[in-house]
């Protein structure tokens, strides 16, 4: 990656940082606002310079529909549905996190090293649980489905040993990095423990589970930016998954 | 917590290496689903920053425009 955009990383990831500084703040929320919304357009930017992109359509497609829906979500989301639509853009940030992952995996599989097998399984594994977790919680906050606790006997024990079974697969994957199966196998696991986690909570205590996945977007976020080698990833990645834990303590 | 969404979307720089580098048709479509759910967040995360700080503004600020309209009128 060249010097150039390492450079914007760099000043993008400092941005962050002030704006999210200034936002603690009612009087200089504003100006973090701005230093925040700078610091993802150089992101952006800088990123749009890398050297293995051949080919924009596809980017500038995404760009355009997305801020269709995420513009009109936000003019027309109530003001009091806010927690629901913060599950949501969790269920987003991780399902765009473990999208990267697989892609990664799909192609360059066995090729990659040990370091980066688990950066990357991290990554899938975190955003699997995230995106159907954050999802269950939007359902019950929306009232979709009843917002109490639905526990069933022996619940505890079946999600402990899927979650031994799926760290297993994790750790396999490591000496293993060829074993296609496992990776999707894991991937799948991941997305039905995320269902499993948020079943048994209720509505009242969702802030916590939010917090939580907030936490692991952010972790997600973090393994995907080592996965390929992107430090503006590790580093914002790095933030949001403090910011988490946090809210949650 | 929504400004931390739009940052949040800085896996939209991962997103846009896979979906613009092609390496192949399904990594350019995974790709590309995952730049239109991390724009989402991005763009949604900073319209509702605004429009929650434009709700704080309110109530100091009205009266010290309409003087400043009526000083200018």
């Amino acid at each position: 990656m060249g010097l150039p955009i390492e450079l914007t990383y760099l000043a993008a990831s400092i941005l962050f940082i002030l704006g999210l500084k200034g936002l603690s703040h009612p009087e200089t929320a504003r100006r973090g606002m701005i230093f925040a919304e700078v610091g993802m357009f150089l992101a952006i930017v800088g990123t749009l310079l890398h050297r293995e992109i051949i080919s924009y359509e596809w980017i500038i497609a995404g760009l355009i529909i997305g801020s269709i829906i995420g513009g009109a979500m936000s003019i027309w989301v109530p003001m009091t549905a806010m927690p629901q639509r913060t599950a949501l853009s969790h269920a987003f940030g991780a399902l765009a996190a473990s999208l990267v992952g697989v892609s990664e995996y799909y192609v360059h599989g066995a090729e990659v090293g040990t370091f980066k097998m688990a950066a990357l399984s991290l990554e899938v594994l975190l955003g699997g649980i995230t995106v159907t977790g954050s999802l269950m919680a939007f359902i019950k906050l929306q009232d979709w489905i009843r917002g109490t606790p639905i526990t069933y006997r022996g619940q505890n024990v079946f999600n402990l040993s899927l979650l031994v079974l799926t760290v297993g697969m994790f750790f396999y994957l490591i000496f293993d990095p060829g074993a296609h199966a496992v990776f999707y196998t894991m991937a799948g696991m991941a997305f039905v423990f995320g269902v499993l986690l948020v079943l048994p909570i209720g509505a009242a205590d969702m802030p916590v589970v939010m917090s939580l996945m907030n936490s692991y977007a952010g972790l997600a976020a973090a393994a995907t930016g080592f996965a390929i080698s992107n430090n503006v990833l590790i580093i914002a990645g790095r933030w949001m998954a403090f910011q988490g834990s946090f809210f949650r303590s | 917590m929504s400004a931390t969404n739009a940052i949040s979307g800085i896996s939209l720089v991962g997103s846009l290496v896979t979906a613009g580098a092609h390496y192949n048709t399904v990594s350019t479509w995974l790709g590309f689903i995952a730049v239109i759910a991390s724009t989402i967040n991005v763009v949604g995360g900073f319209m509702i920053t605004d429009r929650m700080l434009r709700m704080f503004k309110k109530q100091p600020v009205p009266k010290k425009d309409s003087t400043e309209e009526q000083e200018r009128a």
